[in-house]
This record gives C-alpha cells, structure tokens and sequence, in this order.
C-alpha cells in the first residue's frame, strides 16, 4: 500500500496560510479489538506525525487510538519560501512512514 | 408454422421477463444519495477518501511484473487509463474459455493465474481489492451496462430468484428492504435501494475497503443468515442481477459507505 | 401578555424580558463549561485549575455521526493572530473514549489560519472538547455533543 496521498496546491501565495491534506494508509489498531479466536489485537496507532517545512517542524500531531483508521489531516503552512515539505510518522510498533511534496511559492 | 409461434412466445416471454424491473429505471438513485453529508463530503473528495489509497496501490500493482511469465497488467493492456475505460461497466460478465460468469474480481485472477501464472490473489486481500478499485475507478462516472441473455441467462435468472427467496432467521428478501422499503429508517440509518455501482468501497464500519461480495455477505449476516462464502457461485449471480438492476447508475468507486 | 402601559412602556418591557434570557446565555455557557470539567477528568487534570474562555472557538462535528468509527471533524480558532498572542497547541479531549486524550496538535510556527480537520473515533454518544493554548498561555475552549447509534443491521464480515 502507498504509505500516504498528501495533497498541496500547485502555487501557493507567498507569506498567506495554505492548504495541506494529508492521508495516512494505517489500521490505527485501537487495542480493544479482539480476532475470531478471542485474543487481543494488540493495540498500534500513528502516535506521532510530524510536518517539515524546508526543514522547520510547521505542524505536529500526537493521535492516539481516537482517531479513526487511514487518519485524516488537514492544516494550514504559512508560505515562505519554495521548497519541499516532508511528512514522517511512527507508529507504536516502531514502524516509520514518510511522504514529500513540493512546495512552489510565487 | 408452430415453430415461429414458439420462437416468437419464448422471446416476448424472455424480453418481457428482462423488462420485469421492480424498480423501473428512472426510479433509481445511488447509495450515496441515502448517505449522510459527511459520508458524501468523503466520496466527493479525492483528498480526503480512503478508497484512493487503493486506487494509488493498484497503479502501482498494475506496472508490477508478476508471475513466470514475468509480464505485468500493463504488459499487455498498457496504460489502464485508455484500456480499462468502460470495462468495469460491463461485469460481471460470461467468460467464454472458462464457461462461467465473471465478476471483475474472478476475472483480474484469471488472468493472473492464467496470462500471468502468478498465485492467485485471494479475495478481500488488499492487492486485489487495489486492482479491482483501480481497474473499476477508470470507469467512473460511466453508466452500468451488463449483458444479461445468452450465456449469462441462466446466472441472471438464479441472482434475481435468490434475491426474492427468504433467508435467515429474520426470513427478510433483499426485495422486501432494498425494493419495497427503500428511502424508510430503520433505527438511525435510511434504507438504501441496495445498487453495486460504488464498489469495491470503503465502509466506514469495516475501516478498510471491500468488495461487493463481502457487502452482500453482510447483509446475509444482517438478517441472521448463513452467509455464502466468499467467491461462491451465488454471490456472482446476486452480483450480476444487482448490475443488471442498477443499469444506468454511473460507477462511483470508489465508493465510500458507513 | 399584559397590554397596560404605553407602546413605548410595551416595547421596553418586551426589550427587558429578552434582554433578560439572553443574559442568561453566558451563565448557561459557563454552567455547561463547568460540566465538561467535572466530566472529563482528563480535561480537569490539564486545566489544573485554569478557565478556559469558551469563545473564539468553533469545534464542528456532526449532531450525529454516520458511523462512530470515523466521525468528521473540524476545529478552527479565530484570528486575526499576528502581531499579538498566535496558537501554539490544541488538545482534543472526549468524554467517553477508553483514552479520552484524543490528539494534541502543535503548531511550533505561526499561521494566521487555524483549522484543524480530521476523523475521530467515538466509543458512543459523548460531548467532546478541545482547548487551545496560545502563546502568552491563554486558553481558549470549545465543546460539543454527538450522538452514536449502534448499526441498523450487524456485519459479520
């Protein structure tokens, strides 16, 4: 499965707040689950997600298992400079993702 | 003499059993149209709509060789955005070397298994589930257009039978919800008329995407039924019927659903 | 209605009566507040004593939710922020789930635009919270109530 689908605008308005979307391909196990034979699912969610502007941490989210499977995140980046925003999260079984978009400021 | 009065009687009698809709045509309206707002803001949003995750994977299924034969979808059906436009509009469909009907999930196995000699792909797993989606969302926005006479007759007729038969311990048919009650509540939610057009779909309730098999297999459960199981030969029937009964709805997939 | 006294007498009566329910509307807001705090320990715990401004907030979520597995959300402080105070986080608080910290979301570098979306998963019909905390330490409230059914039809897929 493809670790992400982020979704910028083509351009974006130099110093003015735009746009991000970002959607996460993760089970976000809540724990509480159980499989057909009874035992425990154990729990694993995107604890942390983190969003780098050129570098610069912009955004952040610490989710838990409140938030539903395939999380959902859209927030605002002020525009700077053109360049690139990297997208990276860890769940709680260690496992990393991360996903890239560019970002063109006119 | 008598012959030509048989032909004739058997093909008004097929016809007028073709056009024996109990939903008539302009009657029809998707699933998506009985969904709550927000379930139709996730539809309408590609951003925003878990079902894409599989239509990125299956793009990305498509261009990977598999199998002894070393050769990938795109090997020979090339870019699937001009190949597979209006295939899915046509399935399930009768498949003349394997002499039965196909719904597009048996017939993106074949040809795995057959063209491909890969292993098959097990239904509900998710590289199916993302080639289906992926194959069926080239088609979206265009018009359900299944064959039902011919070869595909006998299947057809067993679909609409089995979708009018009793089941279960609540001894509900599907007609008697999804043709008779259609548009009415029951407890929070509105009956829907129970059309295929938006599958394979993300269900909210499974937290994942699935096929319309696995659907119709909930709705066995639903109505505390045995359930077929998965690839069985009446869940291809029921698939073919609703398509047929659907005919005109545009493909959504994919599609999202609570 | 009384139709002694004057129009005049009439329209300031009426004027009075009104104005004196919609005074009534900040008490109800700040006895609701203090409901959220005394139902939410976990709220209660990070307020640690603090009040929240319950304005300048807007937490929007459906009155009830297609499915309790992924309910839309949206939270959005109002600005204007720059030059003053920006918001530095949000927490998101529900009052019934096994773990009722949500999502913190931060925001280390100012934007003018504050909004928030995502899908959250409620364990049944519960009011839900979420505080910003700006950067002079202010902070601001907001809540909301959804309800849950259960599913129409079981699946056992």
């Amino acid at each position: 499965m493809p670790d992400a689908r982020v979704n910028v605008p083509a351009e974006v308005a130099r110093d003015k707040p735009f746009e991000v979307r970002v959607l996460v391909r993760h089970p976000m196990e809540t724990g509480y689950r159980t499989d057909d034979g009874g035992k425990a699912i154990p729990r694993n969610v995107v604890s942390t997600f983190t969003c780098r502007y050129n570098g610069e941490t912009v955004f952040s989210a610490h989710l838990s298992p409140g938030i539903a499977a395939n999380p959902y995140l859209r927030f605002f980046v002020t525009a700077r400079e053109s360049g690139q925003l990297t997208f990276e999260w860890i769940d709680d079984a260690g496992i990393r993702g991360d996903e890239r978009a560019a970002v063109t400021v006119v | 003499m008598l012959r030509a009065l048989a032909v004739v009687v058997a093909c008004c009698a097929g016809w007028a059993a073709a056009q024996d809709r109990v939903l008539p045509l302009s009657a029809l309206r998707s699933g998506i149209s009985f969904a709550g707002a927000d379930v139709r803001a996730m539809q309408a949003d590609d951003a925003a709509n878990p079902g894409m995750l599989w239509v990125e994977r299956g793009e990305k299924l498509w261009g990977e060789p598999a199998g002894a034969a070393g050769a990938s979808c795109a090997s020979c059906h090339g870019a699937a955005k001009s190949s597979m436009r209006g295939v899915a509009v046509r399935y399930p469909a009768f498949d003349a070397t394997a002499g039965t009907v196909f719904d597009l999930e048996a017939r993106i196995d074949d040809c795995r298994t057959r063209r491909q000699r890969a292993p098959p792909l097990r239904r509900e797993s998710d590289d199916l589930l993302a080639l289906t989606t992926y194959v069926a969302w080239q088609s979206r926005g265009l018009t359900l257009d299944v064959k039902v006479d011919g070869p595909a007759r006998a299947s057809f007729e067993r679909g609409r039978a089995l979708y009018g038969q009793r089941h279960g311990q609540m001894n509900i048919a599907c007609t008697q919800c999804h043709d008779q009650n259609w548009g009415k509540r029951l407890l929070a939610e509105t009956i829907s008329q129970g059309h295929p057009n938006a599958f394979p779909a993300y269900r909210l309730e499974w937290q994942g995407s699935g096929s319309l098999q696995r659907r119709i297999r909930a709705c066995f459960f639903g109505i505390r039924a045995d359930m077929p199981p998965a690839g069985a030969q009446e869940l291809t029937d029921l698939e073919l019927y609703l398509a047929w009964r659907a005919l005109g709805l545009p493909i959504e997939t994919p599609g999202v659903r609570r | 209605m009384t139709m002694d006294g004057s129009p005049r007498q009439r329209i300031r009566r009426r004027l009075l009566q009104g104005g004196a329910a919609l005074a009534l509307v900040p008490w109800l807001s700040a006895r609701g507040a203090e409901r959220d705090i005394a139902d939410i320990p976990a709220l209660a715990a990070f307020l640690a004593g603090r009040t929240p401004r319950w304005e300048r907030m807007r937490l929007d979520l459906p009155a009830l939710a297609d499915n309790g597995q992924a309910v839309p959300m949206k939270i959005a402080v109002d600005g204007p922020f720059a030059p003053g105070p920006y918001v530095r986080v949000i927490r998101l608080f529900s009052q019934r789930n096994p773990v009722p910290e949500m999502a913190t979301f931060e925001f280390p570098v100012a934007v003018e635009r504050i909004e928030v979306e995502s899908r959250i998963r409620l364990a049944g019909t519960q009011r839900v919270v979420a505080v910003a905390t700006l950067s002079d330490g202010v902070l601001y409230a907001v809540g909301a109530d959804v309800v849950v059914t259960i599913d129409a039809c079981m699946d056992g897929t």
